[in-house]
């Protein structure tokens, strides 16, 4: 049975025409994985030569289990937005003679394999391998390394149970962040010191081996939660069901003032609260927002001018690019009526930029109190709210013309839980790097009045020429009309 | 209205359809039948400039549809389910087609309250997403909006597939009233004879992307047709032995 499993995600993966016309950012995906590896390994080899200079008194050994606590917290966080549980289409195999445990007790093994769990070995090998060259035992270096290989599993399983959770409830990151925000509080404040815990319920462990079944029950108890979930989402109604809901029309009418380009504003702004994946995406601007709030209070990185470029078209911008990237493939579903309405290409692709422009000017006002940091921060935020009106709302939208990925919105499938992967956040790169790198050269080179004119003249530029840039961008979208229906009409 | 001229389409060297000449005057309702793979979804793909013909033109009301956008405004469709938008009511729909089209709200409720017996109530003020209703009632959906705003062309690709026999019937006398009473040409294909031939003034067989049969409906075109389709399930079978 499991040799058929294997067989049919092999043919599910080099058959789907995505991963055929996306090698380059396979590749892309593949470099971002060596260097992260990269930075892993010499992490991991001269980690204990830091520890003990940073911390000369100290046994560097238990410094790093004191600082396992944050790590664990740390790696949720990323599997959470980065990992998603497996998708198998288990529908066409529910009528077959296989038993349902069979099926759920694979996708969870598969997960088991997944990359996320073997990365942070790339770390605490070579730590491993320090340890041992500076006297520690073996059974205790040995004993470490697999309780923290059960730790990765744990947070594998619990991450799954995360994020059923947010997508049942439709919750978003709210569980993630009620769970990580919640132990870092209790734990900074010093209500339950889960730092000392950890470490010394790891130090315990690697005095007496047989302490390993703590972790390893903890293990398995998460394991047969996860089984329990997907046991029950095994039948077609159970997804069936939920799903069914009174519709909460709202009044729209307010768009009326845009003229031509309404009825797609409507529909755009429907597209977004209906539909999970939208709505998630929606959510997470607060996190855009609120980015600066990561650097800003710390002097080192307010001292750093070209962090406020980076950081101003982030939050700025973080809408225009999670949204924009996947223009016009949100309406990827009914393309092909699209196509046969009496609709201007021009109309619907201004209504996406207009909406986006909007995203960018509310992001921008929200972002007002920044200037409690530094009337200079907002005025580079300002900068690059209008490098993003001007120039990336324009490329984004140009990027748009070469989209040929479908998106399921109203996807039923049991196991597919968020439709975000690490691609889509590796997509954003270029449109930030860009304006940061120009204006960190410019600033360093001449001085800030001179970076602040470049990003607002270009923008300035881009919006002046917005009528010929939408004529040209309008044309990419025809050309390659057929091209995007007959790519939309297949699945992945 | 329609003319078809040398059209025809291959995918990678293999021909999927090949038609020298067709014309469908204006007003008349055709019938398109033929079995699976004989190329009639790829017609009204091509009429509705959704793929690319390799060869020839077709004209809709003298614009040619793959060099020009201005028959859309005359012309509609309902091919399948892909022509909802699944996280709108139907209303929603309706009323977002009817701005595409020029029909303000009233104009539309007015066009759907006469279809309040084909809709059986099913559709209509439920506060459900298309997505949600079952394919038939989504089906029904889709073919009243392809009604909206006067269209002077109406295609429909399988319209009478995963409907029940009441709304059959239905259909049926709405698509003949559209087409005698009001002058529009409405291309219908389907995999059932009888239906077709209820419906059509006229019915095109094609064979693996071939025209076969052109035939003006009459008394004897049910049993032509079975006859037709007979005979190649027979040849199929002697070639197999």
């Amino acid at each position: 049975m499991i040799k058929h499993f294997l067989n049919l995600e092999w043919k599910q993966y080099f058959r789907s025409s995505y991963w055929q016309k996306n090698l380059a950012l396979n590749i892309l995906l593949v470099f971002f994985a060596l260097y992260m590896i990269g930075i892993f390994v010499f992490l991991g080899i001269f980690l204990f030569k830091i520890l003990s200079k940073m911390f000369p008194e100290q046994d560097p050994f238990i410094v790093a289990n004191s600082f396992i606590f944050f790590w664990i917290l740390g790696e949720i966080g990323m599997r959470f937005f980065l990992q998603k549980l497996p998708v198998m289409s288990v529908k066409p195999l529910l009528t077959l003679p296989i038993k349902r445990s069979t099926i759920v007790n694979f996708v969870l093994g598969k997960s088991a394999l997944s990359f996320f769990n073997f990365f942070p070995l790339f770390l605490t090998i070579p730590f491993g391998i320090s340890l041992l060259n500076n006297g520690y035992s073996a059974s205790v270096v040995l004993t470490w390394l697999a309780t923290m290989f059960l730790i990765s599993l744990i947070a594998n399983f619990l991450n799954f149970i995360l994020e059923a959770f947010s997508a049942e409830r439709e919750l978003s990151f709210l569980p993630l962040i009620i769970l990580v925000g919640g132990l870092y509080g209790l734990n900074y404040f010093e209500i339950i010191s889960f730092q000392d815990i950890v470490s010394s319920g790891i130090l315990a462990i690697t005095e007496n081996p047989i302490y390993l079944l703590i972790p390893f029950v903890v293990l398995v108890a998460l394991y047969t939660f996860n089984y329990s979930i997907l046991r029950k989402k095994l039948f077609l109604d159970a997804s069936l069901k939920t799903k069914v809901k009174e519709v909460n029309a709202s009044d729209l009418s307010w768009t009326k003032r845009f003229g031509d380009i309404a009825p797609f504003m409507q529909l755009d702004l429907k597209l977004i609260w209906r539909n999970k994946r939208t709505k998630s995406m929606a959510f997470l601007m607060v996190i855009g927002l609120l980015y600066g709030l990561f650097f800003y209070p710390q002097p080192m990185y307010r001292e750093m001018e070209f962090m406020w470029a980076f950081i101003g078209i982030f939050s700025t911008g973080f809408f225009l690019i999670n949204f924009g990237q996947f223009i016009p493939a949100w309406d990827s579903g009914y393309y092909k009526m699209l196509m046969s309405q009496n609709i201007k290409y021009e109309q619907y692709l201004r209504s996406k930029f207009i909406l986006m422009v909007m995203s960018v000017v509310i992001m921008f006002v929200l972002g007002i109190p920044y200037a409690f940091f530094g009337w200079k921060i907002l005025i580079a935020h300002a900068a690059a709210a209008v490098y993003n009106i001007g120039v990336n709302s324009h490329v984004i939208l140009w990027g748009g013309s070469y989209n040929r990925k479908k998106i399921e919105l109203d996807k039923k499938a049991a196991f597919n839980y968020q439709g975000t992967g690490a691609v889509q956040w590796l997509i954003g790169i270029p449109l930030m790097a860009l304006p940061m790198a120009l204006f960190g050269l410019l600033n360093w080179l001449i001085n800030f009045e001179i970076a602040i004119a470049t990003l607002v003249i270009m923008g300035v530029i881009g919006i002046l020429l917005h009528k010929k840039l939408m004529a040209f961008i309008t044309q990419k979208y025809l050309d390659s009309k057929y091209k995007m229906i007959a790519a939309f009409g297949k699945d992945s | 209205m329609i003319y078809t001229k040398d059209i025809s389409k291959s995918y990678s060297g293999t021909q999927v359809l090949k038609i020298d000449e067709l014309e469908i005057p204006k007003g008349q309702s055709f019938g398109l039948v033929g079995n699976n793979g004989a190329g009639k979804t790829t017609y009204f793909s091509l009429l509705l400039d959704l793929i690319n013909p390799s060869t020839g033109t077709i004209t809709n009301n003298s614009v040619v549809v793959s060099q020009s956008e201005d028959w859309k405004p005359f012309t509609s469709a309902f091919i399948d389910e892909t022509f909802l938008i699944g996280y709108l009511t139907p209303e929603e729909y309706f009323y977002f087609i009817g701005d595409l089209r020029g029909q303000n709200k009233a104009d539309v409720d007015k066009l759907t309250a006469k279809f309040e017996d084909f809709f059986n109530g099913e559709i209509i003020g439920k506060k459900k997403y298309l997505r949600d209703l079952s394919k038939g009632n989504q089906k029904k959906a889709g073919i009243v909006a392809a009604l909206i705003g006067n269209p002077e062309v109406i295609i429909l690709d399988e319209p009478f597939a995963n409907l029940d026999p009441t709304t059959q019937i239905r259909l049926k006398q709405i698509l003949k009233d559209l087409a005698e009473k009001q002058g529009v040409t409405v291309l219908v294909s389907s995999h059932d004879l009888m239906h077709v031939t209820d419906v059509c003034e006229r019915i095109v067989v094609l064979e693996k992307g071939e025209v076969v049969k052109d035939l003006e409906t009459n008394p004897t075109t049910l049993k032509e047709l079975e006859a037709h389709f007979a005979k190649s399930a027979v040849s199929v079978s002697q070639e197999e032995e």
